[in-house]
């Protein structure tokens, strides 16, 4: 299931420490719109191995600004609450689907 | 909702793919700049064209323009920014996302090289959509490095979001709102340290967070790394396929001759073996 974080969701997941992934992305933007369905997919497949996320930058510029965020869609992976590895722009689901399993 | 055929390109190469599947009954989609800012519209003379002497290259686009549309050829005038393989193809222009089943390849032939440091900081400071990414650089200095003829109104753009904007090209920007500094400068370098901070135009340095680089088109080869090449274009087989399936290429994209007969006679090929492709599935 993917998870759209608040600031607050997401500082309690990254507390938890486990693997995720998260998507950092804004409805004003269109290779974000087009990667959704990706990151939906994924969410899906890793259910129970990886949390999949969302985090809207226009809402949640606090957690852009804290990340770097400087092109969207951008998309952070995290283990133990820290930053592991990150993939700006469009990618095919293979690229991401990799991190996660090399992270497992 | 999903066309058939989605063609990236408006020159002869992709109105003449348009046409032919339009007589086979697709949909279509074409996607690119204005037809009067197409090379082409840069000819005062075409002499070669087979029973046509002597039209202006306007002349000639203009017509194979009215010949798409008259045939119901959809039309979207901007610059595909980014492209996936996802059940058929999406293919982002702005804040708008294209799908299509197949996808005909023809943005003629780009003559710009990467800058030093663009490739080095994409995503980390350099960025080719600035709808996608101007929020992220409120209140921030930036460069619009404009090489479209679209380039002066992005700035403008940037400008209204609060962005603290400098235009750098080589020619006078025209369109450009007066209170953005324009700076003439033709060889650039991206300069950085994990991210960007200036832009390096004719050896001066401009700070900067953030440079939208802006050009007629994005490469194919950056919207599709696995496009395979062959001297600096795209490999194509007698069909005008490529390597990827469901995607064909057409006109100078291809290789030459640049000549206006060659890209209609490949346009109307794969346009072809997209709907023979389409066909099959």
């Amino acid at each position: 299931m993917m998870v759209h974080f608040s600031k607050e969701g997401f500082d309690k997941a990254l507390e938890q420490g486990g693997l995720m992934m998260v998507d950092f992305w804004a409805d004003w933007c269109g290779p974000c719109k087009m990667l959704g369905p990706v990151i939906e997919d994924l969410a899906g497949q890793y259910e129970g191995k990886a949390i999949v996320g969302k985090v809207n930058v226009d809402e949640e510029q606090e957690l852009a600004i804290r990340y770097g965020v400087m092109s969207i869609p951008t998309v952070i992976f995290f283990k133990d609450g820290k930053e592991i590895d990150r993939k700006v722009g469009v990618m095919p689901a293979g690229a991401f689907s990799q991190v996660l399993d090399q992270n497992q | 909702m999903a066309h058939d055929i989605i063609v990236l390109g408006s020159g002869p190469a992709g109105l003449a793919a348009a046409v032919a599947a339009r007589g086979r009954n697709k949909s279509v989609q074409v996607i690119g700049n204005r037809w009067q800012d197409s090379p082409l519209a840069k000819a005062e003379r075409v002499d070669n064209y087979l029973g046509m002497p002597g039209r202006t290259g306007t002349e000639m686009l203009e017509e194979f323009y009215r010949h798409a549309e008259a045939l119901g050829v959809e039309f979207v005038v901007g610059r595909a920014i980014s492209l996936m393989a996802w059940n058929g193809f999406m293919v982002t222009v702005g804040a708008e996302v294209c799908e299509g089943r197949a996808l005909i390849l023809a943005p003629g032939v780009q003559r710009q090289a990467k800058y030093p440091g663009e490739a080095e900081y994409l995503g980390r400071g350099v960025s080719y959509c600035a709808t996608c990414d101007g929020m992220l650089y409120r209140n921030k200095p930036v460069a619009v490095v404009g090489r479209s003829h679209d380039a002066p109104q992005e700035a403008n753009y940037l400008k209204s979001l609060g962005c603290r904007v400098t235009y750098v090209s080589a020619r006078e920007p025209q369109g450009l709102d007066p209170d953005i500094p324009f700076v003439k400068a033709g060889r650039l370098t991206v300069r950085g340290e994990g991210t960007v901070t200036a832009l390096e135009a004719d050896g001066k340095e401009i700070s900067c967070a953030g440079v939208f680089i802006l050009r007629p088109a994005v490469a194919p080869t950056d919207l599709l790394p696995a496009l395979e090449t062959e001297n600096g274009v795209i490999k194509v087989d007698r069909r005008m396929a490529t390597n990827l399936e469901g995607v064909f290429a057409a006109g100078d994209c291809t290789g030459g001759p640049l000549q206006v007969s060659k890209a209609v006679g490949e346009g109307h090929i794969a346009a072809l073996s997209a709907c023979e492709y389409l066909d099959q599935q």
